[in-house]
């Protein structure tokens, strides 16, 4: 049973949150980038070029890492518990059982709301279990939202 | 109807001297002032008189507070009624409870009084609060608190306890010494030996040595004065403990609400053998103001003890089998070089424990049907090692058992194995009756709603009825599986 549990689909964040975050990501690394050239420019082109190519080389590299961090996010809701996956030089997984559920929070920043998106994040009353998930589209949001405090008020179990 | 309604509210106050203890401090400070302004010589009594009246105002404020305040028991809450411009009503539902403290600090002491505190999960510590009462009335309010709270008759007396242990007062005064004197004996000897050396060194050093001793020496009282005379003991309603030398706390935590058991042995203490054991129980010491999140509080449950000793009242904390532990695989050397000689967990059906630390050793024990979430984390190095770490978490702030550092393949398996053993847990007990121990069943009476939809669910004694209540209003709902 547990087996067959652990096989049920990973379900990922929407692709939109990965253009999210290369607009964030683009829009810090081209202003650096720009700050960068043109201090570097008072002291000739050469030095001015290699700042501004330095600052675009290593907004790629933080693009790499994003791009590796929002595929490691993942989530599985199985009969009796929510599955949360992440990161990248530390992975985590979660298992939050419905019944230990005390509050669901959705959020959306302005930019998630720019892209349509919005975090969920579930809370027990332990303050370590963290369950988050970002990126999720506004109707799978919703959806998830009331599929968790559904499940959350018929599995409620005492402290 | 065929189960009990709420019965007709007798308001009760609080103690006559209430206001007179509440303004005790005070009422000292401003007395030593004008002895003191009357030593100095007859002059003029202005300033006396200014006290006088500042005195005045604060009984008199005690005294309006004092006729505002009342409480009752009303069925299955206890209510708490408070305030004169702004009415503040509190509603506190028995079959919540979480601990019940009788506290009595020294000046409540002198007139026989006694404050009691009652702890529910997700409340601040001002919310249960009763100051003072006498102690009578303190003492069958908990007995009838811990009664209605189990289910039973809110008439029983108070149940009688068996005394497990008492701490002597050397041991404990040793022990709060050579904790703070690892830091306090190479100060002492720097001193001596700057002394020697250079004096304006020693002078630099020394004052700030002087304000290191008072912090000291009022660590050390505080410590032996809140653990002064501590004893355990086991009563049908709970671990109860009593403990306090110029004020004192007898604290009564109900079977069952132990969220985690920690056994501490310092570096300094190992050499006779002494640990220190600490429980964790759901309900507030601070504030928390987001709702729904419940904070939990720390107790001691033993200050300074034999390990025989603490491993008893471990039993009698968590009554369930050990679970047999293993270390984690020899690789784990090279991630945790300093702790490695300490890592050990294991589990069984019922009980989590692990044991983690480098310089102090701790072990750590959950009950299974406690565990709020399990989370699995993989470093870089640890992936290197093919190592992972797994945390049962409890509630609360850094309540966990850590099953640190164990090999890859076997955490992908515990994960599996301790979400299915504490969700079996957990439906076990909500088969169960409530709160009695798996198998035998409670009596009839009013409890907290296990399918979560109400507050409260009426027991008949052998099942869950279709009775339910909402604060104050009752209805009816079926309890479906």
């Amino acid at each position: 049973m547990t087996e067959s549990a652990i096989v049920t689909t990973w379900k990922s964040p929407s692709p939109r949150l990965w253009k999210m975050r290369c607009l964030e990501a683009g829009s810090v690394g081209a202003l650096v980038a720009l700050v960068a050239g043109l201090a570097g420019a008072q002291a000739g082109a050469v030095p001015g070029a290699a700042a501004a190519g330095g600052a675009v080389l290593s907004t790629g590299v933080v693009l790499r890492f994003l791009r590796n961090r929002f595929r490691s996010w993942a989530y599985q809701e199985r009969d009796e518990d929510l599955v949360v996956k992440r990161g990248v030089a530390f992975r985590r997984l979660s298992v939050v059982p419905y019944g230990r559920m005390q509050f669901v929070d959705v959020t959306a920043g302005p930019v998630e709301r720019l892209f349509k998106l919005s975090t969920i994040k579930l809370h027990t009353a332990a303050a370590a279990s963290d369950a988050r998930i970002p990126g999720l589209e506004r109707d799978e949001a919703a959806r998830l939202r009331d599929q968790l405090a559904s499940l959350g008020e018929a599995k409620a179990a005492g402290l | 109807m065929t189960h009990p309604g709420p019965t007709a509210t007798h308001w009760r106050r609080l103690h006559p001297l209430t206001p007179v203890v509440r303004a005790g401090r005070i009422v000292s400070v401003l007395l030593v002032a004008l002895v003191i302004s009357n030593a100095r010589g007859p002059t003029d009594n202005t300033a006396g008189v200014y006290d006088l009246v500042l005195v005045v105002i604060v009984v008199l404020a005690g005294a309006i507070r004092w006729l505002v305040t009342r409480w009752t028991i009303d069925g299955v809450t206890l209510r708490i009624e408070s305030g004169l411009l702004r009415r503040d009503s509190r509603q506190l539902p028995l079959a919540r409870i979480q601990a019940v403290d009788v506290v009595r600090p020294f000046l409540a002491r002198l007139f026989g009084l006694s404050e009691l505190r009652v702890r529910l999960a997700g409340s601040s510590s001002a919310d249960g609060r009763l100051a003072y009462l006498s102690q009578q009335v303190a003492a069958d309010l908990r007995a009838r608190l811990l009664a209605t709270h189990h289910g039973i008759d809110p008439d029983t007396p108070e149940p009688a306890e068996q005394t497990l242990t008492t701490v002597p007062t050397g041991r404990l005064v040793g022990s709060v010494l050579l904790s703070g004197g690892i830091t306090f004996v190479p100060s002492v000897v720097a001193l001596l030996v700057l002394v020697r050396v250079s004096s304006t060194a020693a002078v630099v050093f020394g004052s700030a040595f002087a304000t290191y001793l008072f912090g000291f020496v009022q660590g050390v009282w505080r410590r032996i004065s809140s653990q002064y005379g501590f004893s355990v003991a086991d009563a049908p309603d709970g671990i109860r403990i009593r403990r306090g030398l110029l004020g004192t706390v007898a604290e009564t935590i109900p079977a069952r609400r132990v969220q985690a058991v920690r056994l501490i042995e310092p570096f300094s203490w190992r050499l006779f053998g002494w640990c220190r054991l600490e429980v964790d129980v759901a309900g507030a010491a601070g504030r928390e103001e987001r709702s729904g999140r419940s904070t939990t509080s720390t107790k001691a449950l033993l200050p300074v003890g034999s390990h025989d000793l603490a491993h008893h009242l471990i039993a009698t904390a968590i009554p369930a089998p050990q679970p047999t532990t293993s270390p984690p695989p020899h690789r784990a050397r090279f991630k945790a070089p300093l702790s490695y000689h300490f890592l050990e967990a294991g589990h069984n059906d019922v009980l989590v424990m692990a044991v983690t630390g480098r310089v102090r050793r701790t072990t750590t024990w959950v009950p299974m049907v406690k565990a709020q979430s399990i989370r699995r984390i993989q470093g870089p190095v640890q992936r290197r090692l093919g190592l992972t770490t797994v945390h049962l978490d409890a509630a609360g702030k850094r309540i966990r058992a850590e099953f640190r550092d164990r090999a890859a393949d076997e955490s992908d398996r515990l994960v599996e194995e301790l979400t299915s053993l504490s969700r079996a847990a957990r439906k076990a007990e909500a088969a169960s009756g409530p709160g009695a121990p798996a198998g035998t069943s409670a009596a009839a009476g009013w409890f907290v709603d296990p399918s979560g939809r109400h507050l409260m669910r009426y027991w008949d004694g052998a099942a869950w009825t279709d009775h339910v209540r909402d604060r104050e209003v009752a209805g009816v709902d079926p309890p479906r599986p």
